[in-house]
């Protein structure tokens, strides 16, 4: 990051910190979900992006955070704490997983992900003592007005935003980011000049799974009800991982570029297309795979937006 | 006598299983590339069948000729405009490129014949035989026959005719079987065209056993990764132990755990194998 990147950042940061002020409530609920589709695809570009790891895990990350949150605060705990919870709880996944499934590489590893979430989403269905099954669950109402939850909403997705960000920019250049670098470019040979893969690998999948976590945690507050089948949607995360790609794969400030390109993609184009929705989100995905894979951020003569991490 | 019975239905599954799987392992094992589009091709070929024999009454049995034609075409062109392009690069680039096709081909299958589901129901059934006390209905026994047929006629085209040595000689190794003149691109797109095939051709033969929708694409689509993993990827054989064994875990583990967990239970069966045996049961080691 250059001066300049950090004046632009600081200005950005203000400019969204007085925004709840002027904007009305579907302004701001659009903003919410930004934040939220930018933790996503921050959080997938811990393993995805640094790692090179095809994790098709996020869905299971953020439904196990929204079902823990939404859990813990029906027993009585603070919705803060329990978004922390949230995350301790889908990083503790992503440890354990990371065990099992990291020593898996290419197609298996990608599916074994993905099946993680469908196995997830099908025993929250089935033990409906828990989890409410099919049904879903409904959080403890809140006294706010629609007017204060949505701007109490848009600053706790900003303020995770935000520390997203810090921890990906911190981690992307410590040890590990460094280390997660190597194992994308030859797993063996990172291995073989003594880096810990096994380790950086758990750990990067377990940091992605802390943010999408606590992402799906905000989630279950937001819409007040959760069920299986919104919460380990798959295309959550397809989401996560085509803004990735729209922004940039493995680079800083990609994810959030593409967050906001998706959005306004999402928001302002194709809501006029609402029986070809899919098919349209299709279409962006072929087109930037084909033509722009290296996202946005690779556009132009020179990196406007910093370097490029995975070089 | 019940454990039979349910011997019987499971391997009745497990033949339409094999079909849909061999041609999936097919382009997976020889390109690298997961087909993500074939759950989709299987509802496609499942409502060429529909169509065909709701507008002119053509038998199901018959229509997996011309379904398996037509899907296999649009895969040919499919492969050779879009898919050879990425040929090699890694997997999240091919798996999203095949993943957004997805997308699209099932939105507007969805649009063009809505989300209701559909079944052919034949106005001249074969009935069911019982024998021993085990009852065998006729029509899916005849499924299922046509569906080990379609993978042996697979088998031996791979085996002796010039596009199926092609193909295999690709796989081996793709610039030496460059050198020695062969068209890379046609193959692959060959390769696609006979797994879209197969996906076609299994869906025709489901379309009169189960009830499907544009959206039951991922559940075949899912079965046919499990199997594939199962069986090990890349050879038909394996596809054929595969697809018979998930038949018999879904028949069995829906006997003991109730059919809602069927499925369920083979996901985490298929965890456990990627974990402690990722090559599969009958799968060779170094295909990636």
């Amino acid at each position: 990051m250059k001066t300049r990147h950090i004046i632009l950042t600081l200005i950005a940061v203000i400019i969204l910190a007085v925004i709840p002020q002027h904007a009305d409530n579907y302004m701001l609920r659009i903003a919410t979900t930004m934040f939220m589709y930018a933790i996503l695809a921050m959080s997938w570009n811990f393993i995805g992006g640094f790692a090179g790891y095809p994790s098709f895990g996020t869905a299971a990350f953020f439904g196990i955070g929204a079902y823990a949150a939404t859990l813990t605060q029906l027993n009585g705990m603070s919705p803060i704490l329990s978004w922390i919870f949230a995350g301790l709880v889908a990083g503790a996944l992503g440890l354990l997983l990371g065990l099992a499934l990291l020593r898996l590489r290419g197609h298996a590893f990608a599916i074994a992900t993905l099946i993680v979430a469908e196995v997830l989403r099908e025993i929250a269905n089935s033990w409906t003592d828990f989890t409410g099954g099919g049904m879903g669950l409904n959080l403890p109402f809140s006294s706010m007005t629609p007017e204060q939850a949505a701007a109490y909403f848009y600053y706790v997705m900003y303020v995770v935003c935000a520390f997203t960000f810090l921890c990906m920019l911190f981690t992307a250049r410590s040890k590990l980011g460094f280390g997660l670098r190597c194992i994308k470019q030859n797993e063996d040979a990172a291995n073989m000049v003594g880096i810990n893969t096994t380790l950086y690998k758990t750990l990067g999948f377990a940091l992605s799974g802390v943010f999408a976590g606590v992402a799906g945690g905000v989630y279950a507050s937001l819409t007040g009800y959760i069920e299986p089948a919104d919460v380990f949607d798959i295309m959550i995360t397809i989401k996560a991982i085509v803004m990735a790609l729209l922004g940039g794969v493995g680079t800083i400030f990609g994810p959030i570029i593409g967050a906001v390109a998706f959005l306004v993609i999402d928001e302002f184009v194709w809501q006029n297309f609402l029986e070809f929705h899919t098919g349209a989100l299709g279409i962006i995905v072929v087109l930037l795979v084909l033509f722009l894979p290296l996202g946005l951020v690779s556009m132009g003569r020179y990196s406007i937006f910093g370097r490029r991490t995975n070089k | 006598m019940i454990y039979l019975q349910y011997l019987v239905n499971g391997l009745m599954l497990g033949g339409l299983y094999a079909c849909i799987a061999a041609g999936f392992s097919l382009v997976w094992g020889v390109m690298n590339i997961i087909n993500m589009m074939h759950g989709a091709f299987i509802i496609l070929g499942a409502y060429i069948a529909f169509f065909s024999h709701s507008l002119f009454g053509i038998h199901p049995f018959f229509s997996m000729i011309s379904a398996g034609l037509i899907v296999g075409a649009f895969g040919y062109f499919i492969q050779k405009g879009l898919i050879n392009r990425v040929v090699g690069k890694p997997v999240l680039v091919t798996l999203t490129l095949t993943f957004g096709l997805d997308m699209i081909l099932n939105n507007a299958m969805l649009a063009a014949f809505t989300a209701d589901y559909r079944k052919v129901v034949l106005s001249e059934s074969l009935g069911v035989a019982e024998w021993g006390g085990v009852f065998i209905p006729l029509d899916r026994a005849a499924a299922m026959l046509l569906a080990l047929l379609l993978i042996l006629a697979v088998y031996l085209v791979l085996r002796n005719s010039r596009i199926g040595r092609g193909i295999l000689a690709v796989r081996c190794d793709r610039e030496a079987a460059a050198l020695m003149g062969v068209e890379v691109n046609h193959t692959y797109a060959m390769t696609f065209a006979i797994g879209a095939l197969m996906a076609a051709g299994s869906g025709a033969l489901m379309s009169a056993v189960f009830p499907f929708s544009p959206i039951t694409g991922y559940l075949f689509l899912g079965k046919a990764f499990i199997i594939c993993v199962l069986g090990g990827v890349g050879s038909i054989a394996g596809a054929v132990a595969g697809g018979i064994l998930l038949g018999l875990i879904e028949s069995f583990g829906g006997m003991l755990l109730g059919p809602e967990h069927a499925l369920t239970l083979a996901f985490t069966l298929l965890l456990l194998l990627l974990i402690f045996r990722p090559r599969g049961l009958m799968g060779v080691r170094g295909f990636e």
